[in-house]
């Protein structure tokens, strides 16, 4: 089975929001070593101008996962999880996640390639706010790998 | 604004300088936290028999852990997680946990350019475990203008 070149440009309805929590925050910035205050005091936060603590900017992949598994559930797709590999991840911000915040992702097939036998999907995530105001962008290329 | 230190102004900043280094250890205790922190369960992060089942050599970090980490190095010189505005990489090579003795993976940042009129200096990173780099074209846009975005 290899990959369905007719995903390209499929947008998949906005997954349910995501509440980010502020000791979800701070377990998670301890688990990428963020040891910044802002991560982990609100009171820190509120004096650099935020209203909670800031998400490191990883966190954003927490919110994306649920996109990428309806990716990868979509049934024509034609994505073998078993061989897929994550071959590169970008976040480009409006502005960073703060604890608070409801944040709804909506996934865009931005391109479908073959390349050597593989396929690359590259999956565009738009992160927006309750007020629904862009907060970032999650892409991630997968590499599937094709038949042996 | 930022109370955290003094936010490096960009008129200071050369191409090719180093602004941060850091060494991150890790031990399978840190693939298991990052597991639980992010949900990413992938048992190819906390068990060799099903990492050596899959072809893998044994235990691997979480691809998202090395990039998680090694943007920090940039964050304390920057002092305000915020203005990291935008973040890439490839991942290029695993990062072998060894149960007992771990990996260490150390970061080197440079500024990579300035775009003076955006006020956003271009940080690359070369992140390496075992004298290979383990991320590809990674790199971390910064905003360095007068007040970090506080729009939240």
């Amino acid at each position: 089975m290899s990959v369905n070149p007719e995903l390209q440009g499929r947008v998949f309805p906005p997954v349910a929001p995501y509440l980010v929590g502020r000791e979800k925050v701070r377990e998670f910035s301890r688990a990428v070593f963020a040891t910044n205050p802002i991560n982990h005091d609100p009171e820190a936060a509120r004096a650099a101008g935020y209203a909670d603590v800031v998400a490191p900017p990883t966190f954003a992949v927490v919110v994306q996962e649920a996109t990428l598994a309806q990716l990868l559930a979509e049934p024509d797709a034609g994505i073998d999880f078993s061989r897929v590999v994550h071959g590169d991840q970008r976040f480009s911000f409006s502005r960073p996640i703060v604890a608070g915040d409801e944040l709804t992702a909506t996934l865009t097939v931005a391109s479908v390639k073959s390349l050597g036998g593989h396929s690359m999907v590259t999956a565009e995530s738009r992160v927006v706010d309750a007020s629904g105001a862009h907060v970032v962008t999650a892409t991630s290329t997968l590499v599937v790998r094709g038949d042996e | 604004m930022s109370i955290i230190g003094t936010t490096p102004r960009l008129d200071d900043l050369a191409v090719g300088a180093v602004v941060a280094e850091a060494s991150f250890p890790l031990i399978r205790d840190s693939l298991v936290r990052y597991a639980g922190a992010s949900g990413d369960f992938n048992p190819i992060h906390y068990r060799d028999d099903v990492a050596v089942s899959v072809g893998l050599p044994g235990v691997l970090a979480h691809g998202m852990l090395t990039m998680g980490l090694a943007v920090q190095p940039v964050v304390d010189w920057v002092g305000d997680p915020g203005r990291i505005v935008d973040y890439q990489v490839r991942f290029t090579r695993p990062v072998l946990v060894d149960p007992a003795g771990g990996a260490v993976v150390t970061v080197v940042a440079k500024v990579g350019a300035i775009d003076a009129e955006a006020g956003v200096a271009r940080i690359d990173l070369t992140v390496t475990f075992n004298e290979a780099t383990v991320l590809g074209k990674a790199q971390a846009r910064v905003s360095l203008a007068a007040a970090p975005r506080t729009d939240a």
